[in-house]
């Protein structure tokens, strides 16, 4: 390995062969300015076109200044991070770049998370001297994601998110000089075009082009109405982000807490997402071995891999891109989607309340679960399951809105019947999560025995693409983990040139699995944020008495007094759904 | 967007040119010219179908469609009259060129007459930097041009049958 040694504003600094003067600095405690460069290091994600220019820095000798993030140090070098030149320069692109910025940050939804603001703020902007145009695109609304394309600087991560990591490719710069942006295809409207919702444009948007759709004035209104029993469902990523929106530290469970906002907020019943994972386990546990023992008996029509159905963006990404393998993934229904199917049916039947009457809400870290709670198959009569989905960051807006002191909340329990979970429904949250909560019930159906361990380390982790064999009995179950859609893309076309070895397949949009879901808190590019969220959903698992989904008492009741047992008829009426080839 | 559908014939002409360049993503650039050239122009379907050929997103095509201001998306006249905008041109009155083509034609840049004979469009150098101001009609060069020959180039067009059109 090949050592460099150079001086950063007089500090030396030794570092690799290889390594950029951004990053020599960082090492270094001395931190340059960005605006287009990202860096998510636990994810191998990395944006660096080297177009904004606020990372500018003098070095001696050279003529030019030069980008930190795409300049490579050499032996000897001597920058300078502050020198008059260098400051001037970096105000001088802020300063261009502003011009050209609606002034509305007011108003803005991004206010108080913007990096264009932080930014201004930052290097002190108190005045643009350049007057010039300002850009003017229509606005774009689709059912999760808004697109304010005025707010653009074309620092291009979310092209990078959608092209790089998700392989969606709706998203690309188009035009060219001023009147370049970035758009879907012929500008046609996100709604029209492959965009999965997934958000991850949203989650790295570092201005206020790209948001979600803001559900919250909806809520409050259903909240205040009184012919209306309001319930709620908080999905398992939640609790591990929300506390990151109060000054929290990263990777802070705050699940009592959040129940307790709730209850204030005015939730006539406050559930748990994690009690509708649990009733996935068993639809798409049973669902699994009833393929894999007639595929042991050689069926020839069976489909292996399974693969998990509980991502909305994921469903819609087959859809379009692989609409031929549409009978591969289970036909489970998402957790967010079961629980509104059994609240508007099991549940109100409890209460005596009419469906219409009946009012779910989800808390979600994701975006595209707005779209999935629009999808026309997942409504009676006009009426959906669920009727809002608001995101991880839309529930802490409600909870300031409401003057709720959050921090200073006591912790409080979910109520019951649909608020009690186990362990296997929490680690839903993060990639792997699924398929070990699977595995916990599979094994013990399937082979009648206890299984000797609960924790499967294996199947844990933030690599891209994982893998494992579990033995069950003496059969090995090959078992298969892809979270961003990239790497679930590299599965699928295994799957359809026949060449996958895999019995069961994870799939998670976002990198990371719904911890890093487009509706949770901004990371700012710093994925440790992401790793500590994830050590949380674990941590709240060892904590649960009940670690698998099959022992949830009141899931047992469920199928005693309802639904008859997995894959029922009335299971498959309310608890499967079928796919579209989107590609028509 | 209003869809156009493809003649069969004419997908397979997009399809034989993407092959020619091997499928490949990185010869975007080459086979958008060589259909543009077959075709005139490249509209969204069009692109739809080269964006599956190369394995690649539409919005990248649409993205580099957009970029180079040779590639049109509206369909060309009959006689493509092209203005070079480069830096030598500029500055020997290209813009007063083409405000004349714009006056005479009654058209804007980017835009055919209506009769679907002419169109004008503006380029950004051919390299032609000595005969500054250019005109390019279809593959014809006009060097020197001055405002007040508009008029004539326009003229040896109209007549229906120009003479050396096609040729340079």
């Amino acid at each position: 390995m090949e050592i460099i040694n150079l001086t950063i504003d007089n500090k030396p600094v030794v570092v690799k062969k290889g390594t950029t003067v951004l990053e020599a600095a960082t090492s270094i405690g001395i931190h340059i300015p960005t605006l287009c460069y990202m860096k998510l290091e636990d994810l191998n994600i990395e944006n660096r076109p080297g177009g904004c220019r606020v990372c500018v820095v003098e070095v001696k000798g050279r003529r030019n200044l030069a980008p930190a993030c795409c300049t490579e140090a050499t032996e000897g070098m001597e920058v300078n991070t502050h020198s008059i030149r260098a400051i001037n320069a970096r105000r001088t692109v802020m300063e261009l770049i502003l011009s050209d910025h609606p002034a509305d940050c007011l108003v803005c939804p991004k206010s108080g998370n913007c990096d264009l603001q932080n930014m201004a703020h930052r290097m002190g902007i108190r005045e643009i001297h350049y007057k010039g145009e300002q850009s003017s695109y229509r606005k774009d609304t689709s059912p999760a994601i808004i697109r304010d394309i005025d707010k653009c600087i074309m620092c291009r991560r979310c092209e990078m998110m959608c092209n790089e990591v998700q392989t969606v490719g709706v998203l690309s710069a188009i035009n060219r000089g001023f009147n370049s942006v970035v758009a879907p295809a012929f500008e046609m409207n996100l709604d029209h075009s492959v965009c999965t919702y997934c958000g991850q444009c949203v989650a790295v948007c570092p201005t206020g082009a790209l948001t979600e759709v803001d559900e919250t004035g909806a809520v409050i209104r259903a909240l205040s109405d009184p012919s209306k029993t309001v319930i709620v469902q908080t999905a398992p990523a939640v609790r591990a982000a929300l506390g990151e929106e109060f000054g929290m530290e990263a990777g802070t469970l705050v699940t009592g807490k959040l129940v307790a906002a709730l209850r204030r907020l005015g939730f006539d019943y406050v559930f748990d997402t994690d009690f509708a994972a649990d009733l996935t386990i068993m639809e798409e546990g049973a669902e699994l071995l009833n393929r894999l023992t007639r595929h042991l008996q050689g069926d020839p029509n069976v489909k292996l891999p399974i693969l998990t159905s509980c991502c909305p963006a994921w469903v819609k990404f087959f859809e379009h891109q692989f609409p031929d393998l549409k009978d591969v993934p289970s036909t489970a229904r998402s957790p967010q989607q079961m629980f509104g199917s059994i609240a508007k049916s099991y549940f109100a039947q409890q209460l005596g309340v009419r469906r219409e009457d009946l009012v779910v809400v989800s808390i979600m870290p994701c975006v595209a679960k707005k779209y999935e709670r629009g999808r026309d198959e997942f409504s009676v009569n006009n009426n959906p399951d669920v009727d809002y989905a608001i995101t991880t960051r839309e529930l802490a807006a409600l909870i300031k809105i409401s003057n709720i002191e959050f921090r200073a909340l006591p912790n409080e329990e979910f109520d019951k019947p649909l608020g009690e979970s186990t362990g296997a429904g929490v680690i839903f949250g993060t990639t792997g999560g699924v398929i070990e909560a699977a595995v916990r019930t599979a094994y013990e159906v399937y082979t009648g025995k206890e299984l000797p361990r609960i924790d499967f380390h294996e199947l844990r982790g933030m690599e891209g693409l994982r893998h494992a064999t579990i033995d069950f009995n003496g059969l090995p179950l090959n078992i298969g983990i892809a979270h961003g859609l990239g790497n679930a893309r590299r599965l699928l076309e295994d799957v359809r040139s026949g060449k996958s070895r895999f019995h069961a397949i994870e799939i998670m949009s976002c990198p990371g699995g719904c911890i890093g879901g487009g509706g949770q808190p901004y990371h700012h590019g710093n994925s440790e944020i992401l790793v500590k969220r994830q050590q949380a959903i674990y941590r709240e698992d060892s904590n649960k008495t009940i670690r698998k989904s099959h022992e949830n008492p009141y899931i047992k009741k469920l199928y005693a007094e309802f639904l008859g047992a997995p894959l029922s008829e009335k299971s498959h009426h309310l608890l499967h759904t079928e796919y579209f080839d989107r590609t028509k | 967007m209003p869809k156009i559908k493809l003649a069969d014939s004419t997908v397979q002409t997009i399809r034989e040119i993407c092959k020619k360049y091997d499928n490949k993503e990185g010869e975007l650039i080459n086979v958008l010219h060589n259909v543009q050239e077959k075709l005139g122009y490249l509209p969204a379907e069009v692109q739809e179908v080269i964006a599956l050929e190369l394995n690649m997103s539409v919005a990248k095509v649409y993205g580099v469609v957009t970029f180079y201001s040779f590639f049109t998306m509206i369909p060309q006249g009959e006689y493509p009259i092209s203005i070079c905008m480069g830096t030598a041109c500029y500055v020997r009155g290209a813009e007063q060129v083409l405000n004349e083509f714009k006056r005479q034609l009654k058209v804007e840049v980017g835009q055919t007459t209506p009769d679907g004979r002419f169109s004008l469009s503006c380029l950004r150098c051919v390299g032609a930097c000595g005969l500054a101001p250019v005109v390019m009609v279809g593959d014809k060069v006009f060097g020197r041009v001055a405002p007040q020959q508009v008029k004539d180039i326009i003229a040896e067009y109209h007549e229906g049958c120009p003479h050396e059109a096609k040729s340079a």
